[in-house]
């Protein structure tokens, strides 16, 4: 620890930080600092002032935040605190309940996903989503997988639609396993091997960007780690975006991480400063296991 | 700092830290009583020294096994993983600090058989007291979680530094003007040197403070006195 070269001044100062223009946290009044620019890969999705609304309650305020392409980001924080709300944002889950109202723009590649000119079918085409459940239509697994391509005329033929149907399974990590039962129901799988068919089911309409919504809540650690290294590989395609209440997860799958509480963005940024030298004390608290 | 939602867990954490700062006293009382022996030329001080340096050994041992099962059990990120991987590496800066006090004591044991020669043990007795007061000074900034006086103890290097210098020119001086002392004397020039390798590991273990509490590092541009080998 004591280097060496006589002609350096004596000097203290914090080491610069790769990222720390992506780092952000808000400010101590709780105002949401503009996050600076995504290092590294282009940024996929731009939010901007985005509010949510429940009828009268207020779930989002002010959420500002960039989720770059081709990596992982997840979104933690304590139950109710708006991460899942947020993530139901980027798809225009929300548009399916009557009394949400969201306020602000949403761009997904310079582009606002709530312009009357996008089509909510076409847009959750572009981004597929994973739910805490694996939910598998109650049909065969091959017919789990060819629904999408299907319905959006993605394949000419039967082959070609089997090929879209392999590719997927195999992107998921699940071929191996099942392709001698192809035509048998998607139910029938074990659990870790139902969200790994959703998940092909979601890659198969060619997404942009990929949602998960805790989806390994209801796996044992096997299934999951099995999903963890399936988000590893697909990042390399995707842009994904994943709710968790683990944070070892977070902190295992993720490059990016945002810390959600009581409906604001509190901190954004690496992974791994969040989880060595976080910024703001709430999410010291959180992620430390003091909260409350 | 709020608490632990998991007590057993927060316990765990202050339990280390105590360890630590009950290792750190035991480590800077065997470097205080090793100059005690070269200036005395007390030689069951020195022996005494020398018993108990297993202690310490067992101790840093302790403090890697419980912050590894910590690790293990408990996944601490953040500030609690500062903590604990600070433990453990200034548990071994500390156990570093027990052994060259042990190096001194045996050195004096030496030396004691020779003449004495008082204005030289006075000097390593003044450079003994700059490097102990950095050790307590910078234990004392672990235990209060203290940055501002880590830090302090950081920019003090310099001053052992220069002691080490000036006793290194007058070891010189009185092993030219009578070859007799130059066993007593290379024992002296070992032991100023042991005194500021502690000193050094006082910097240290004010670094690990530093990024414990912090997150950030110290970049340390330290200047070094090149005409020390001259």
């Amino acid at each position: 620890m004591t280097p060496n070269g006589s002609s350096f001044s004596r000097s203290v100062m914090p080491m610069n930080r790769d990222d720390s223009a992506s780092h952000e946290a808000s400010t101590a009044s709780g105002e949401q600092t503009a996050p600076a620019a995504v290092s590294g890969p282009s940024v996929k999705i731009r939010a901007r002032d985005i509010n949510v609304f429940y009828g009268e309650k207020q779930a989002l305020f002010d959420v500002a935040i960039d989720i770059p392409e081709k990596s992982v980001t997840s979104f933690i924080g304590p139950s109710g605190c708006g991460k899942s709300t947020f993530l139901r944002c980027m798809n225009r889950m929300n548009d399916t309940i009557p009394i949400c109202r969201v306020t602000g723009a949403i761009e997904m590649d310079g582009e606002d996903v709530n312009d009357r000119s996008i089509d909510p079918v076409v847009l959750r085409a572009r981004v597929g989503m994973v739910f805490q459940k694996p939910n598998p239509f109650p049909k065969s697994i091959y017919e789990n997988v060819a629904y999408g391509p299907r319905i959006h005329g993605l394949a000419t033929g039967k082959d070609e639609l089997d090929a879209i149907v392999e590719s997927s399974l195999r992107r998921a990590g699940l071929w191996d396993e099942v392709s001698d039962r192809l035509l048998q129901p998607g139910t029938g799988l074990s659990g870790g091997q139902q969200q790994r068919l959703v998940i092909a089911r979601a890659i198969a309409v060619g997404p942009e960007v990929i949602l998960m919504d805790e989806p390994c809540s209801a796996l044992d650690p096997i299934a999951t780690a099995k999903i963890e290294e399936l988000i590893d590989e697909l990042r390399e395609q995707f842009c994904i975006v994943i709710v968790t209440h683990s944070m070892a997860q977070a902190a295992r799958v993720s490059q990016r991480t945002a810390f959600f509480h009581m409906g604001r963005l509190v901190e954004s940024g690496a992974t791994d400063e969040i989880f060595t030298n976080p910024r703001d004390s709430r999410t010291q608290d959180y992620i430390t296991g003091r909260f409350g | 700092m709020t608490e632990h939602t998991v007590k057993a867990y927060g316990d765990e954490l202050n339990h280390l830290t105590a360890e630590v700062a009950r290792m750190g006293g035991l480590a800077e009382a065997q470097v205080v009583d090793s100059i005690v022996c070269i200036t005395r030329r007390d030689v069951n001080l020195a022996q005494n020294i020398i018993a108990h340096d297993d202690k310490l050994d067992q101790m840093q041992i302790d403090i890697e096994r419980k912050a590894i099962k910590l690790i293990a059990l408990r996944q601490p990120v953040a500030q609690d993983l500062r903590r604990t991987v600070a433990a453990m590496k200034i548990s071994s800066n500390l156990e570093r600090c027990g052994d060259l006090a042990k190096n001194i004591a045996k050195r004096a044991l030496v030396v004691s058989e020779a003449e004495p020669m008082t204005p030289l043990t006075r000097s390593i007795e003044r450079m003994g007291h700059l490097v102990t007061g950095r050790l307590k000074d910078v234990l004392d900034a672990y235990t209060s979680s203290n940055v501002t006086r880590a830090v302090g103890v950081w920019w003090r290097d310099e001053e052992v530094d220069e002691h080490y210098n000036s006793l290194f020119r007058e070891l010189l001086t009185y092993m030219m003007a009578d070859p007799r002392t130059i066993t007593s004397c290379a024992h002296l020039l070992f032991v100023a040197k042991n005194l500021e390798r502690i000193g050094d590991h006082a910097t240290n273990i004010a670094e690990i403070i530093h990024f414990e509490l912090t997150g950030e590092d110290m970049i340390t541009h330290r200047p070094k006195h090149s005409d020390i080998e001259s």
